[in-house]
């Protein structure tokens, strides 16, 4: 049973509100810090820690803090990233819909160290009621004096204000999402300049993730070092697991980054097993946006060695024969579903979602669409494969934000890892539309070297 | 020598080059000029903040600086990079380069009607030679394109979205010389348009500056269109004094008459500068003043000679060989309809005129 140290607390009752979550330790790390620490040993402490990234990317937040410019006169900004919205992915929901006072915790102590007197939180649209949730858990906090002028006599102002998106994917992108902040179209802006340099209303600005932010509160409670003991390697502390797919128990799970994949999906204390009593087939284990991987991969590396829940044991292998943690988005295929069909659901995602402002992504995503329908609906040739892969390379790393990699990666793996179901899609065009193609050979826990 | 401006070397397809700090790696590449420089279709160093979006200026950065030679890992957007001491940088030599603009080319044609035949800018148009240098026979698109309803936004400006390519050029121009920003981007992805929020005209004196920095035919002068085509059409420099703005433009005439009038361009396409002021024109420059006796005129205007429109002029000119008997073993084609008399446009013996035919010669009023 891994520790917990974010959702521990989030099973008691009316937790979401101040009172209660006064009671049960809240708000210890703000008196901490603002009483007895400097900004800098607080930035020092993330550092130590170890924690990454929680949002997708995986960059070390310490090392992100120490790079916020710090100019004179100039304001800085903290803010959150609660654009969730990549598919399977849903932790950050869940923590600030059940826990929302460990957020604006976490954003209190983060502002602190980075001297952010206004930090904002942007959430997306679709997150309608979570506003409110959030609203309700700051007015709290101000009430109590965790926020406004002088807190704790320390000297340190700071308010917090929650900002709703319009339902765009790619405001989740930081650079977008601070367009969108500022009130502009939230086109991803061509960097350099970083936004720790140049980012809200030109000021240096931090963004991170939901979690990320949540994370500071036992960092600072427990001391760095406390914190880096859990895990292993570059992983450290706990990661929120958004759990979705063929699976008998979906749900946000708390893992430590110890655990193996194959435990994660088959224990009853996770996942518990793939629903309906079939097989495992394919597996995205870190959000839409990264690579698929058949069951075999999964498991296993192509060295043979256990795969484990942590950002460095994901990637073992690179794309060839790995995938990434991303945000944790879990989603799990069993053998009754269709890869193709599967690709084709991502790419019109990712289709309705480009920003439109980069022509790769902007015309690529819409082409891939189409030729992943066609070959879907049994409509498609054998060069259509061919051509997806060379579409997919010419966006890959040409566009100005990631969500260009992220729409080519999926597809890229997908005809890496399972050519032959694609390949049947064509031969078989009148099966392709009655039935699925099945488990094939990826379940088989061999190891097959792919290039 | 100790007061010199320190210049940053910066080595571009093996050619070396010093340059200001601050320059970007595609101004280097304009320096030296040639084929080493990258084409660029959104970016336009006359408007703030353009640029980075096409994708089609990507070069290869294969040493940081002096100081960092690592290489960057990814292409690199020339037009929005500034150059280090020592960056090398690989635009025609690397195989990266070229592929990724082949792709960008490719994606750029994707929903590009295509409809040059037909289009003002045929002749003038970036994305044309752009295609014609870096494209790729063919297509592999076998799908519908996007298309959209012909707009006409003001009374001057036509709005031919399915055109456009997004470079966002003409929302700067909005944005930077016009008071009032009365268009921009509506939705996104490959279904964003460039449009006016519900039809809105643009009533602005320059507003026709749109026309000019548009890469493609997607905003044309309506004083213009399906008057001539540009390659028939003789650039004359010439000014006014105007109290809106510098009076110097480009006529493109026919004989005597104006057909059209553009800012001055310089070699990239982009209207020239004077004084450091850059040489934007009224509308009533651009779409009022069409008689000749309302300019001054200089001179002829340089014309790139690999351009088109330097090659209009009919003299000497061989008549093809005729194929068509040939191939139908000595019988001529028989006409099952002649489009004269279908178009309703009557008919002109061109070579019996004494000069060159105008938009006059073709007005049916001589009956």
């Amino acid at each position: 049973m891994g520790r917990k140290l974010l959702l521990d607390k989030a099973h008691i009752e009316n937790i979401r509100l101040y009172d209660v979550y006064r009671q049960h330790g809240g708000y210890r790390s703000v008196e901490k810090a603002l009483k007895s620490m400097s900004p800098d040993q607080v930035t020092e402490e993330v550092k130590k820690s170890g924690l990454r990234g929680r949002g997708g990317a995986g960059f070390p937040t310490g090392m992100k803090w120490s790079f916020l410019a710090k100019p004179e006169g100039i304001p800085r900004y903290l803010v959150v990233n609660a654009d969730e919205s990549e598919p399977g992915t849903f932790k950050d929901r869940y923590l600030m819909e059940s826990i929302p006072h460990l957020l604006i915790e976490g954003m209190i102590t983060a502002s602190f160290a980075l001297g952010s007197r206004t930090s904002f939180i942007y959430i997306r649209g679709e997150y309608a009621w979570i506003v409110d949730i959030l609203e309700q858990a700051i007015a709290e906090a101000k009430h109590n004096g965790w926020l406004g002028k002088n807190i704790l006599g320390s000297g340190f102002d700071c308010e917090i204000y929650v900002q709703r998106g319009a339902g765009a994917y790619i405001c989740g992108e930081e650079t977008a999402l601070l367009e969108s902040l500022e009130g502009k179209r939230g086109n991803p802006r061509i960097k350099p300049p970083f936004p720790a340099v140049k980012g809200l209303w030109d000021c240096p600005t931090v963004v991170n993730n939901v979690e990320t932010i949540s994370a500071v509160v036992p960092i600072i409670n427990e001391g760095g070092e406390e914190y880096a003991k859990i895990g292993m390697g570059k992983s450290t502390g706990t990661k929120l697991i958004s759990a979705c797919g063929n699976i008998r128990k979906p749900g946000v799970y708390e893992i430590d980054m110890t655990i193996s994949v194959e435990d994660f999906i088959y224990s009853d204390e996770y996942c518990g097993g793939i629903a309906n009593g079939k097989k495992l087939k394919a597996c995205i284990p870190g959000g839409s946006s990264v690579p698929i991987l058949p069951a075999n991969l999964l498991l296993k590396t192509a060295k043979g060695e256990t795969r484990l829940m942590n950002y460095e044991s994901l990637s073992d292998g690179g794309f060839a024969t790995g995938s990434m943690m991303g945000s944790g988005g879990f989603i799990v295929l069993d053998d009754s579903q269709c890869v193709v069909k599967h690709t084709y659901t991502l790419a019109r995602f990712y289709r309705h979602e480009s920003c439109g402002q980069c022509s790769p992504c902007r015309e690529g995503t819409g082409w891939m669409e189409k030729i992943l329908l066609n070959l879907e609906n049994g409509k498609g040739k054998m060069s259509d494969i061919d051509l997806l892969w060379d579409i997919q390379r010419k966006i890959e790393g040409n566009t100005i934000c990631p969500l260009g990699d992220a729409a080519a990666w999926p597809v890229a793996a997908a005809i890496r890892h399972f050519r032959d179901e694609f390949e049947w899609h064509v031969t078989n065009p009148e099966d392709a539309v009655r039935r699925n193609y099945g488990i094939g050979h990826y379940a088989d826990p061999v190891h097959v070297p792919v290039g | 020598m100790a007061e010199d401006k320190k210049l940053f070397k910066v080595t571009i397809d093996n050619i070396t080059i010093d340059v200001e700090p601050g320059t970007t790696i595609l101004h280097a590449a304009r320096q030296i000029g040639g084929d080493v420089t990258p084409p660029a279709m959104c970016y336009y160093s006359k408007l703030k903040g353009s640029g980075g979006k096409c994708r089609t200026c990507l070069v290869e950065v294969a040493a940081g600086s002096t100081a960092d030679p690592r290489p960057m890992p990814k292409l690199v957007a020339s037009c929005r990079t500034n150059v280090m001491d020592g960056m090398v940088v690989k635009n025609i030599t690397s195989d990266r380069v070229l592929d990724a603009r082949a792709g960008v080319v490719e994606f750029l044609l994707l929903n590009h009607p295509l409809d040059c035949p037909i289009c003002d800018q045929a002749g003038e148009c970036h994305l044309q030679d752009l295609s014609y240098e870096h494209g790729e026979e063919g297509t592999r698109f076998e799908f519908k394109k996007r298309t959209f309803e012909k707009e006409d936004i003001g009374p001057y400006i036509q709005l031919h979205m399915t055109r456009c390519i997004l470079c966002y050029r003409c929302t700067y121009v909005a944005d930077q010389l016009t008071d009032e920003r009365v268009h921009g981007i509506l939705d996104r992805g490959d279904h964003a348009e460039i449009s006016t929020y519900i039809s809105r005209a643009i009533d602005n004196d320059f507003s026709g500056n749109m026309i000019d920095v548009c890469p493609v035919g997607a905003l044309t002068d309506k004083t213009f269109r399906f008057k001539n085509r540009v390659w028939f059409t003789k650039p004359v420099e010439a000014h006014r004094d105007c109290d809106k703005c510098c009076g110097k433009v480009t006529l493109w005439q026919r004989g005597d008459e104006v057909l059209r009038v553009t800012a001055r361009k310089d070699e990239w396409g982009e209207v020239k500068s004077y004084e450091g002021k850059t040489g934007w024109i009224c509308n009533t420059c651009r779409f009022d003043k069409k008689q000749v006796s309302d300019w001054v005129i200089e001179g002829p205007a340089n014309v790139n000679r690999h351009s088109v429109i330097s090659q209009g002029h009919y003299v000497g000119v061989q008549q093809p060989k005729e194929t068509m008997p040939e191939v139908m073993g000595g019988r001529t084609p028989k006409l099952l309809m002649d489009i004269h008399e279908v178009s309703g446009v009557n008919r002109v013996d061109i070579s019996a005129l004494p000069g060159p035919a105008t938009s006059k010669t073709f007005t049916k009023n001589e009956q």
